[in-house]
């Protein structure tokens, strides 16, 4: 589904990604996993197009993205709930949801994907006249991701979505993750928690000072001695 | 002095405040979304009261006809600014935008005087007033009131109940987090502006009911609509339609108490003390 193919990218003179290949099949979990600074969140940034690539390319299902503005690749079926959840906050829950159907296409089946939004994550339809900024990490982080889910996206992208939370609240979530994977949308995730993001996906890469140190299935990676010392601190 | 002019005064007032309403939540708004402030707002308005005027007066068509012209042509100026002005220095330091749209201010207003003088003109509407227990009602002021606060009500379903509008709001909080949405922030600024403009095209028709336009109309008004701005806090609609009425009942039962100039000396040191008390807006907790 997602292909890229040896980006390189980065920030004014600073490049944060070396000739970084990876690719996520159809109905996949797959992880992006590595220490603070190694480029994962720019990985992110470059596929939904708020970073430009210097060199390589992006497609999804056959379809160039590279060059492409964030909105447009938006139409195009990624998601992406980005770091720090970057939610409206003076906005209510509903008119956050609302805006993750902005795009026509999603609009027309604005009542369907709130209904499935609400059934996943009921505390949102407790929540939907409250303003989306007075809320927990862990409901912020479920509006975050339910606004990606607005767009009927065939991607999403996950950055840290346990970032800042309790760690009942991580397990809480990595279960609703799980859920959603189960039905049928295709994720790739950035995650500082290794442990845990091992046991939800598929596949792996890792990710070290902008380049692809290793790739595989997950529990494969998970076996890895230097996996295990560097990251997951058994 | 008879209380009835005092009431009179009063009722005067809330007339104006619902004008003065709409300019200070057409500049709000575009401050709260670009986080730039038109200085040269009310000379946009100017040039709509002018386009009114011409199109009425000089051309005799019907007032719907100029009202539509003047809300036209506020749009267009409206986008126009953004395009021509905004847009390529959106990312540079603020002073540069205050300086550009200040630039636009003196260009207006010369521009203005030298195409149609100094002259002050005026649109003669023969409009039916009434007198309620002794307090005068002309239809030049509750016609303008009336519509102004139609158009404010029709903002507020506009920024809460369209998807359009909510973005509005919502880029102004977060614009890359709007990208990530699919909308193309920059279409959002241009819709803004439009919509800016728009309200200082219908601020300008409903103006020409009780004033005469000129090349300098903007100093009239300008200055008090950003004092109303900045003491409702700056980016806050709520605070604006609640200051718009604060100064308006104090210019106009100052002007009557006092005089004309007292009404708006006593507003002004209103609005320096409130910058002391309340430097966020008459709305805003103190910290």
């Amino acid at each position: 589904m997602l292909e890229i193919g040896n980006v390189t990218a980065g920030y004014g003179h600073f490049t944060a990604l070396w000739d970084v290949s990876l690719r996520v099949d159809a109905g996949e979990a797959v992880a992006v996993v590595g220490p603070n600074g190694a480029g994962k969140t720019t990985l992110l940034r470059v596929i939904s197009g708020l970073i430009p690539t210097r060199a390589g390319v992006l497609a999804l299902d056959g379809t160039s993205l590279t060059g492409m503005a964030a909105h447009q690749i938006v139409a195009h079926g990624i998601a992406h709930v980005p770091e720090g959840r970057r939610l409206f906050p003076a906005l209510t829950v509903a008119d956050n949801l609302k805006m993750g159907a902005f795009l026509p296409a999603a609009r027309a089946h604005h009542a369907e994907s709130l209904e499935r939004v609400y059934t996943l994550f009921p505390v949102l339809a407790e929540r939907h006249a409250q303003r989306a900024g007075s809320m927990s990490g862990g409901e912020q982080q479920m509006l975050a991701i339910g606004r990606a889910l607005m767009s009927r996206p065939k991607l999403i992208l996950l950055d840290e979505p346990s970032m800042g939370l309790a760690p009942v609240m991580v397990l809480r979530l990595f279960d609703l993750i799980r859920r959603i994977r189960e039905e049928g949308y295709t994720i790739l995730v950035v995650e500082q928690n290794v442990r845990q993001v091992l046991k939800l996906v598929d596949r792996a890469y890792l990710l070290e000072v902008g380049r692809i140190r290793m790739e595989g299935r997950a529990a494969e990676l998970a076996e890895q001695d230097f996996v295990r010392k560097a990251y997951m601190g058994v | 002095m008879d209380p009835i002019f005092l009431v009179e005064a009063a009722i005067n007032g809330i007339l104006l405040g619902g004008v003065l309403a709409l300019l200070a939540l057409g500049l709000n708004l575009i401050f709260g979304v670009l986080d730039v402030v038109w200085i040269a707002y009310v000379d946009l308005v100017m040039l709509c009261m002018y386009a009114v005027y011409f199109v009425v007066t000089v051309w005799g068509w019907p007032f719907w006809v100029g009202a539509v012209a003047a809300l036209a042509l506020g749009a267009l100026l409206g986008v126009s600014v953004h395009v021509l002005i905004i847009s390529p220095i959106l990312t540079s330091a603020p002073i540069n935008q205050l300086l550009a749209t200040g630039g636009l201010l003196f260009f207006l207003q010369s521009f203005a005087t030298f195409l149609w003088t100094t002259d002050h003109r005026s649109v003669r509407l023969t409009l039916p007033s009434w007198e309620v227990a002794g307090i005068f009602l002309p239809a030049t002021r509750l016609i303008p009131f009336g519509i102004s606060i139609l158009a404010v009500i029709g903002l507020y379903l506009f920024l809460t109940r369209t998807y359009i509008g909510t973005a509005i709001r919502a880029v102004s909080q977060d614009r890359e987090a709007m990208a990530l949405m699919g909308a193309d922030p920059r279409r959002v600024y241009l819709v803004t502006s439009a919509v800016g403009g728009l309200m200082a095209g219908l601020a300008g028709t409903l103006l020409i009911f009780q004033y005469a336009v000129h090349p300098f109309f903007g100093g009239q008004f300008g200055p008090l609509t950003f004092m109303i701005c900045v003491l409702g806090g700056l980016g806050n609609m709520v605070g604006a339609f609640v200051a718009s009425f604060i100064m308006s009942e104090v210019i106009a039962v100052g002007g009557v108490v006092f005089s004309t100039e007292m009404g708006y000396v006593i507003a002004f040191v209103i609005f320096i003390v409130m910058m002391f008390v309340r430097p966020g807006g008459i709305l805003t907790k103190r910290s």
